[in-house]
């Protein structure tokens, strides 16, 4: 039990007297995971959006690819992505393995289908004669699409905080192709582990309420955000 | 699938910039490591004087021998820092190394429960091994390939017993997630002294088993061949330098005060410039 309220004293230790190794830790696990979720959207939203509105052949298919995507384990991405850039593989030129980069990219392929498909489901829900009547009111294709996509701001924002809880609990992918550098790939959950094995748990215990309190925060402002356009939402549907 | 993943290497790689790496280049070099110099703390000590002297940036993957050694193989690290005689002999022959340097050494303890079932305490390793088999002790072995690993291997193989059975468990892991699982299950386990050491405070096992030959650790240095893996940018210079440095006065002298502090005595021994 001590160890415990040991390692949260450390914890407002840690983060109050500026410990330059940990916020160095936090700063990176926020921008990795950061501009994983965003090229995530990027990524994950259009093709949820079109795939979920359009049909075509074979879109039985493609659904079934995304939704196995959402549940791809993290290590099979973390392999997957070595084996490509590693020095000996197709995209060893350009030296990404065991940078920053190579690390968004295996959360890109981790957090991409889980937006994806949530978005995927989440526009096929919408009523399909909204469609009809925008385009009776006059609207052109984009107009329609603009007018879809508005409707599925909010799950779009769920499927936002999927994937950002996806990428920032990580560690299988990211130790592998990251290979927990310090000061250059070390995130907060790596720093743990490592943590862990070097025997220094008040420390591990201090990582783990930081990145507590990140993921609050993250999901907070996007909670927020969301009950705000939700009862904007609710509102304008009532009016 | 591939596809996919190409489209996401080059968008990501359009907008993370190339530019940042480009600067760097010749200056990187990759270590592959065990997770005992890592684990322990020594490397943390000893890669920024380097890197601050010599002006290279180095990235210390720490694995287990037999993985540092399959990067070395396959030239994904420059250089390879590891401890298994017999594998690092090996590596040299088939090409992969260029030479292999004495860097220090310490020494594998056999470590277990106070209460000593098998009663091994004072034995040496072979003896030790073959009562634990005996009496079905519970005996936790990293089973990761690591040279640890293949050090207990020696010793059971010597022990001519064959490690199979309810008793025996493999964890896969490093030496400190080991210790650990050893100790709740107050089994017996194998570490090295450096790694035992740096963790002793979190531990209830103790040291039973010491000072037998066998249990000698030597760790050595070796940089990758550039020869067999042409095209792969292997960095032998700056391989060479962290060699020079390692076994150099310096080196050698950072290693030998490390642990002194906080342990009262060292983690690992020099081996080039021994004083």
């Amino acid at each position: 039990m001590d160890i415990i309220w040991e390692g949260i004293k450390q914890a407002f230790i840690l983060i109050f007297t500026g410990n330059r190794e940990v916020y160095d830790i936090l700063f990176l696990t926020i921008k990795v995971s950061g501009s994983a979720v965003f090229l995530s959207m990027l990524l994950g939203l259009p093709v949820g959006i079109l795939v979920g509105l359009n049909t075509f052949a074979g879109k039985r298919f493609l659904v079934a690819v995304i939704n196995t995507g959402m549940g791809l384990p993290p290590v099979a991405a973390g392999l997957f992505v070595t084996l490509l850039i590693w020095r000996s593989g197709v995209f060893g030129f350009l030296e990404l393995m065991y940078t920053p980069s190579a690390m968004v990219i295996a959360q890109v392929l981790i957090a991409s289908p889980i937006i994806a498909g949530i978005t995927l489901a989440a526009v096929q829900q919408i009523n399909p004669r909204l469609r009809q009547q925008a385009l009776s009111l006059g609207a052109n294709r984009l107009q329609v699409l603009w007018v879809l996509i508005k409707e599925a701001k909010l799950p779009a924002l769920a499927a936002v905080m999927a994937g950002f809880g996806g990428v920032i609990s990580e560690v299988g992918a990211v130790i592998m192709v990251g290979g927990n550098i310090k000061g250059e790939t070390r995130v907060l959950t790596t720093a743990t582990i490592q943590m862990v094995r070097m025997g220094e748990f008040a420390v591990a215990i201090a990582l783990v309420v930081i990145l507590l309190v990140l993921t609050f925060i993250v999901n907070l402002i996007l909670t927020l955000i969301q009950q705000k356009e939700g009862s904007i939402w609710i509102k304008r549907s009532l009016r | 699938m591939v596809i996919f993943t190409s489209v996401i290497l080059l968008i990501s790689s359009i907008f993370l910039g190339i530019s940042c790496k480009a600067e760097t280049k010749d200056a990187e070099i990759i270590l592959a490591t065990t997770t005992s110099t890592y684990d322990s703390g020594l490397l943390d000590v000893l890669l920024p004087v380097f890197e601050e002297e010599y002006g290279y940036e180095i990235k210390p993957i720490a694995v287990g021998t037999g993985e540092a050694i399959a990067m070395g193989e396959r030239g994904e690290a420059d250089v390879i820092l590891v401890h298994s005689r017999a594998s690092e002999d090996k590596f040299i022959e088939d090409g992969y190394g260029t030479e292999r340097f004495d860097v220090m050494h310490n020494d594998f303890v056999v470590i277990g429960p106070e209460e000593d079932p098998a009663g091994i305490i004072g034995l040496g390793a072979s003896e030790a091994y073959i009562r634990i088999a005996e009496t079905g002790s519970p005996f936790v072995s990293r089973g990761d390939n690591s040279g640890t690993n293949k050090k207990e291997l020696i010793i059971w193989e010597n022990a001519g017993v064959t490690p199979e059975g309810d008793w025996y468990l493999e964890t896969g892991q490093g030496m400190g997630a080991t210790l650990r699982i050893a100790d709740e299950k107050s089994a017996y386990t194998m570490s090295d002294r450096g790694t035992f050491l740096s963790q002793e405070e979190n531990l209830i096992l103790i040291v039973l088993v010491q000072d037998d030959g066998i249990l000698f650790n030597p760790y050595g240095i070796i940089p990758v061949d550039p020869e067999t893996h042409p095209g792969l940018g292997i960095n032998y210079e700056g391989a060479m330098e962290l060699v020079e440095f390692i076994t150099g006065a310096e080196g050698q002298d950072i290693i030998r005060k490390f642990g002194m502090e906080k342990f009262g005595q060292p983690l690992f021994y020099p081996d080039v410039i021994k004083k």
